[in-house]
């Protein structure tokens, strides 16, 4: 199967890595290109409910803060509050 | 056209009687058919209420009320179950399947049921028919499991049952419709159908008992309680706004807790409250739209949710390993569970042309046109975080991250039923993405609604993409810890805990303490006391007693020997005495002696009598 066998050149392979990396990177510059030709209001591309949404790249922005705000909130919640060891309920 | 109506439950009613009756080599046969027939059987019914029984003319169950929004969820039901059917067909057991049937034959139940009394009929063999699934269950405490799943949905029966005899005494209507959003009855109906939807703080049960589940129970445990609590939500209580911030609250609850857990399957167990919260939350927004947005995601839901539990589920299978740290690189020995796994994480986080996208932004789209700027931020938030458990974290931690020891465990992949299962359920999700036309025309409310917006896929793939690099840039705080997560049932597990520690410690404390008490306060007196009473008794009442008889004896004795010496002596001797002194006597007295002897006999005798009374 040659996804397979594609993911493990990129594994087993760092310069292949990189080379993966750097699609991503051109695929996201693709995107915020895209993103800013389809905000020209006269295209009347992309629908206005709220002030951000003619942030062109406001996506982007909000994706990775979500991330962020997620991974540092959950696991502060977790390591203060939530985990607990595996026998928490069998004393 | 005939007017048919095989209520579809009833039909796997029937057939989980009749499966263990079916010769072994039709049995396939039989499991995949019985969901196909349930499914066509609704492609061919018309609207309107059909299988209406009347309880001594004084109210009516109806059990077949058909219309857009039960239909909708009558077929995914049936998918799937059908779904369930092929990725357990391995399973030599009749039990499992039985269970699922009458599982998924009471959701339907629910769904097409018209009044609240067969609401609640159904409601109640659910609860018991999925617990079932958890008592099958090979792992350790599965019991204790089961019956403390059980335990919380007999609570939220009687939750629903109150509300619904105060409903009904108050409208004396049992019809089950959009019910006011206020009032003791619906209040409580309402709270009933929140803990089927596991909506905090009444979800613990979720996350408690699904990863608990059988193998492949849990392709049934995730489609079907919380998708028919949805239901029951979208007709009884939409628009109700108490659901918004609710179903925004879960949406994040659930993605908290995916970042922490270590188990597999329970990960995906609080995500399926994360997703259900956009259900929820669309319900309690109520507009056609939302309404439309929360039956759609209910629908593709149950597909990916399942797609992902039998990839989890396959790996627990095959490797008999369930926890994050223990597992990883498995994606070589796993090839096409990871892929198809793969198929679920792209849809459930919504990656355009597959069936999350479809759905979920219908939810998203709604609060934005109702212009609710916080619902629809929120909901997205959560989708980035949909993304990075279920499509990121899961799979980078079960399928890479370090090599897998092949000699340890040999893993490969699962045998081909479950392999064509999870095939089945990815051909759904990537079918409804690519054309979802078809779901779209089968929702409750008509829409124009067009996914595939220049706006929408853009947005979507760079909240994807940057979500991604978020993941690879703080993947060292993100590695799995071995620890549980405390949820809200800890009031339930530790208060039994609590419970057990209150009658070890204080209440035997307490009842030693009392009973030392006892002992030397009472026990002991009583104890001193009765002996007293016993020296009493032995030496005062007895003695008393002891010496009446003996001192009557004595008594008898001696007037034995008085009558027998003296007074026989007296009275023999009399003559003798008499006329030796009679003539003396005569001179003295002129009485008889015989009559003062007898005189003195009788008085003795009284007085020896009333000596014997008296004492």
């Amino acid at each position: 199967m040659w996804i397979i066998n594609y993911l493990e050149k990129i594994i087993e392979h760092p310069e292949e890595m990189k080379k993966t990396k750097k699609y991503f990177l051109y695929f996201g510059i693709a995107l915020v290109v895209v993103d800013i030709i389809i905000h020209i209001p006269q295209l009347h591309l992309v629908h206005i409910y709220f002030f951000w949404d003619w942030i062109p790249g406001f996506s982007s922005f909000y994706g990775i803060l979500s991330t962020y705000l997620i991974i540092v909130i959950s696991k502060w919640l977790g390591h203060e509050l939530l985990m607990k060891p595996e026998d928490f309920y069998n004393d | 056209m005939i007017d048919l109506w095989i209520h579809p439950g009833f039909l796997f009613f029937l057939a989980a009687a009749a499966l263990p009756f079916v010769k072994t080599q039709w049995k396939s046969i039989f499991k995949l058919t019985v969901p196909v027939v349930g499914f066509l059987s609704l492609l061919l019914v018309s609207h309107g209420s059909h299988g209406v029984l009347s309880l001594m003319g004084q109210t009516e169950m109806i059990f077949g009320r058909v219309d857009k929004l039960s239909l909708v969820f009558g077929y995914v039901i049936t998918i799937a179950t059908l779904v369930g059917m092929v990725f357990s067909l391995h399973v030599k057991e009749d039990k499992e399947h039985m269970a699922g049937l009458v599982y998924a034959g009471s959701a339907l139940g629910t769904v097409f049921a018209g009044d609240l009394l067969t609401v609640f009929l159904f409601w109640e063999i659910m609860a018991f028919s999925s617990a079932l699934l958890v008592f099958y269950a090979p792992w350790k405490d599965a019991a204790v499991k089961g019956m403390r799943y059980l335990y919380v949905h007999i609570f939220g029966g009687l939750l629903l049952l109150a509300g619904i005899f105060i409903h009904v005494g108050e409208t004396g209507t049992t019809v089950f419709d959009a019910l006011p959003h206020e009032g003791v009855g619906p209040m409580l109906i309402l709270c009933g159908f929140l803990l089927n939807a596991a909506v905090p703080p009444f979800s613990a049960w979720l996350p408690d008992a699904y990863p608990e589940s059988t193998i492949t129970g849990v392709v049934f445990m995730s489609a079907l309680t919380t998708k028919t609590a949805v239901y029951v939500l979208l007709r009884g209580f939409a628009g109700a706004e108490i659901l918004v911030p609710l179903g925004v609250f879960m949406a994040l609850y659930g993605v908290v807790y995916a970042v922490i857990e270590n188990d597999i399957r329970r990960l995906l167990a609080y995500h399926i409250i994360s997703q259900v919260g956009y259900m929820v939350a669309g319900a309690g927004m109520g507009s056609e739209m939302a309404v439309n947005g929360a039956t759609s995601h209910a629908f593709a839901h149950i597909l990916y949710k399942g797609l992902l539990m039998m990839g989890m589920s396959s790996v627990m299978l095959m490797t008999g390993l369930r926890k994050l740290t223990d597992l990883g690189g498995l994606y070589k020995y796993m090839p096409w569970t990871f892929m198809l796994y793969m198929i679920g994480g792209f849809a459930i986080s919504g990656f355009p042309f597959f069936s999350g996208f479809v759905s979920k932004s219908m939810v998203i789209s709604a609060a934005q046109e109702l212009h609710r700027p916080w619902v629809a931020m929120l909901l997205t938030l959560a989708s980035a975080g949909t993304f990075l458990h279920t499509g990121l974290k899961l799979p980078y931690y079960v399928f890479f991250w370090k090599d897998w020891d092949q000699k340890k465990i040999e893993a490969k992949d699962p045998p081909k039923n479950m392999i064509w299962g999870m095939a089945l359920a990815a051909f759904a999700c990537t079918f409804i993405g690519l054309f979802p036309g078809a779901l779209y025309q089968a929702l409750p409310f008509d829409s124009d609604y067009h996914p595939y917006t220049w706006g929408h896929v853009i947005g979507a793939y760079q909240i994807l993409l940057l979500t991604g690099v978020g993941f690879f840039m703080l993947l060292k705080m993100l590695d799995p810890d071995e620890t549980i997560s405390m949820d809200t049932d800890w009031t339930y597990r530790k208060a039994i805990h609590g419970f057990t520690w209150f009658v070890k410690k204080p209440v035997v404390w307490w009842e030693t303490r009392a009973v030392e008490v006892y002992k030397s306060h009472l026990i002991e007196p009583v104890k001193k006391f009765s002996r007293i009473g016993w020296t009493i008794d032995t030496w005062v009442f007895d003695g008393v007693v002891n010496f009446a008889g003996w001192s009557t004896r004595i008594e008898s004795k001696i007037l034995e020997m008085f009558d027998m010496h003296l007074i026989d002596g007296a009275v023999t001797s009399a003559p003798t005495i008499i006329e030796a002194s009679a003539k003396r006597l005569r001179k003295l007295q002129t009485g008889f002696i015989q009559n003062y002897t007898l005189a003195m006999i009788v008085g003795v005798v009284v007085l020896g009598i009333v000596a014997l009374i008296v004492i």
